[in-house]
């Protein structure tokens, strides 16, 4: 398959070139103590996104699905999904910096993936047997990923805000971050619309799961219920006062590390199924 | 008389040619800037002319159309100054032609200012040039001329780092307080102490947008006239550690020898207000705040001593970017004064 005579892996490979391209420049930018040209990042990043996106549907096409049926195409959507939303939040929000963030996470998880053929040596057809339900389970959970690979974006930027304040380093780098409040109203609203994101996957889950107990194995139900529990959990202490400042930013990069840890371990758990085969209803 | 012998000058003293004292002697205050106008209006030979007055300089800008307009124009200064003309020549600035340029094009893009790269000098060369257009004392010179200066202040400024960073400890502060809150605008300040410190900043934050401010002050009646004169609320001082968690910001400059702000005290301020941050900002010496509270989470302490240190710390950087700031400045100048020598009609040198 292929799209103006490209195939998926080389609309992959552009799309990462763009995303290098924008954390090249704004380090480029930085080291010249220099603030980023917000237009410039939200361009490439933007020009990234597209190309992505022609690679994923290129995918899709091949797979007749979502392609999230291996590590390399569920790092791919993560990243996709992250940036979907940074071209979203970063339009409303300004905040200063998050292009250059997002560039640097989404040029690391799409080169990372590239880079690793044998996360991309099997390819499920209609991973997910044709219902169209567990597909949208799957794809709304791997939105969730991207909104906390997010996440942890703007609280290692509070993290990093935090240390410039305390220790009164407040030049380079730290001169153009945004404020603890914004840094902090950001976190909690991308926080929110995670948990309840993946909780709405989970129980789309959950009702495909009860009809069909063996469809699930243990070890990703076991990790999925996990990390859902563990951001569940955080957003409730957030909200009640009981999780702020660097220890909720340090407890949301830390989950974002073991989300991102967890995905292979969940990839494996799906029931094996010959490669590029057709239709064969493969379970997640 | 023949245009061949015009030439544009500036004659003048600044800080760094003539001390306070002096300067206070040229000072161009009320009814003497009027005099200054009148005896240049009536000056032959002096075709255009602006003048320059702040508390750091007093500088004539013109084109003068015969040899001796300058020498004459300064004889009527000093007269008019009873200064002898020999002190004069001693601390003057005299410059012809295109240096001239140079120095209002660093003049405007605060690189000779005291205070390196501050704003407030761009504002008053405009309303120097303005003031003199209204007199309709300037012409294609000095009106090239100025107007250019506004445009290469604003690109250095654009283009350089030479106004980045604030210098003075009240405006560090109200920086690092956006820093923390982004929008001063919901913020409530407290002011805790009525010393002058104390009112400069609380001053620095209203004109900032801080939303609220209150004072709070061992004397109730002098808290009451600050508070007055910016728009604030006045407390008692002892209300104070029972309300702290309910400011955002809280500068303290009272003469306490001890620390009026404990430990205990901020504890308890963050246990009802955890997910918002409380910055302190200690003007004091002795210090009021105790230096433990920095250690909190979600609190934020700065002294006078962080304070100063980062404002020399952006006096640095400015400094650092002088030399590109003057040979930005030296190229505009250059084509500027190519574009400006054949409207005066004469060859010109510094002096």
């Amino acid at each position: 398959m292929t799209f103006l005579g490209l195939a998926d892996r080389t609309w992959f490979w552009l799309a990462a070139t763009c995303y290098l391209i924008g954390f090249l420049l704004g380090t480029a930018a930085l080291l010249r103590d220099r603030r980023q040209s917000r237009l410039a990042i939200y361009t490439l990043v933007g020009a990234g996104f597209i190309l992505q996106t022609l690679g994923l549907y290129v995918r899709g096409q091949a797979v007749r699905g979502c392609p999230i049926g291996n590590t390399f195409e569920i790092f791919q959507f993560t990243a996709w999904s992250a940036i979907a939303l940074y071209l979203v939040v970063g339009a409303t929000f300004r905040l200063s910096l998050l292009g250059y963030f997002t560039s640097c996470l989404s040029a690391v998880l799409t080169v990372l993936s590239l880079a690793n053929p044998v996360w991309d040596a099997t390819r499920h057809i209609a991973a997910f047997g044709g219902n169209a339900w567990v597909e949208f389970h799957a794809a709304l959970a791997l939105f969730s990923y991207g909104v906390f690979a997010l996440l942890a974006l703007t609280s290692g930027m509070y993290l990093l805000q935090n240390y410039s304040l305390k220790q009164k380093h407040l030049h380079g780098l730290f001169s153009f971050l945004p404020s603890i409040i914004e840094l902090d109203q950001i976190s909690l609203r991308l926080l929110v619309a995670g948990v309840v994101l993946m909780t709405w996957s989970l129980g789309l889950g959950s009702i495909h799961w009860v009809q069909d107990l063996a469809s699930v194995d243990l070890p990703k139900l076991l990790v999925t219920a996990g990390i859902w529990f563990a951001y569940l959990a955080t957003m409730i202490l957030r909200l009640s006062g009981k999780l702020v400042s660097q220890r909720l930013a340090w407890a949301c990069v830390a989950l974002f590390a073991a989300a991102l840890v967890s995905l292979p371990v969940v990839n494996a758990s799906r029931h094996s199924v010959p490669p590029v085969a057709p239709a064969l209803g493969t379970r997640t | 008389m023949s245009d061949q012998a015009a030439t544009l000058f500036l004659l003048g003293a600044t800080h760094h040619t003539a001390s306070l004292e002096l300067r206070e002697k040229l000072a161009l205050a009320g009814a003497k800037l009027e005099d200054l106008h009148r005896a240049l209006q009536s000056l032959a030979g002096l075709r255009e002319f602006a003048v320059l007055n702040t508390c750091n300089r007093v500088e004539i800008y013109g084109v003068a159309t015969t040899p001796d307009t300058v020498d004459r124009l300064q004889a009527s200064f000093c007269a008019m100054n009873q200064m002898e003309p020999a002190l004069f020549e001693k601390i003057r600035l005299n410059l012809r032609g295109h240096p001239t340029v140079q120095h209002l094009l660093e003049v405007a893009a605060g690189v000779d200012s005291q205070m390196i790269g501050e704003t407030e000098i761009l504002g008053q060369v405009k309303a120097a040039y303005a003031a003199a257009q209204a007199r309709g004392t300037t012409g294609p010179v000095l009106n090239r001329v100025f107007q250019k200066s506004f445009q290469a202040a604003k690109h250095v400024r654009t283009h350089t780092a030479i106004g980045e960073g604030q210098i003075s400890v009240a405006s560090v502060a109200v920086d690092l307080a956006l820093k923390i809150f982004g929008n001063l605008q919901p913020c409530h300040v407290l002011i805790l102490g009525a010393g002058d410190i104390g009112e400069k900043t609380a001053r620095a934050f209203k004109s900032r947008g801080a939303g609220r401010l209150t004072v709070a002050s061992r004397r109730l009646q002098h808290a009451q006239e600050i508070a007055g004169s910016l728009a604030a609320q006045a407390v008692p001082f002892e209300r104070v550690a029972d309300t702290l968690s309910e400011f955002d910001i809280a500068v303290c400059s009272t003469a306490a020898p001890e620390p009026v702000v404990t430990p205990a005290m901020a504890i308890s301020a963050m246990r009802r207000r955890a997910a918002r941050p409380l910055f302190f900002i200690d003007l004091a010496m002795p210090r009021n705040i105790a230096p433990e509270v920095a250690h909190l989470a979600n609190v934020f302490l700065y002294n006078l001593d962080d304070l100063a240190k980062i404002a020399a710390e952006n006096l640095a950087l400015r400094e650092a970017e002088i030399h590109r700031v003057r040979a930005l400045l030296a190229d505009k100048a250059a084509a500027l004064w190519q574009q400006v020598e054949p409207r005066i009609g004469g060859n010109h040198t510094a002096e």
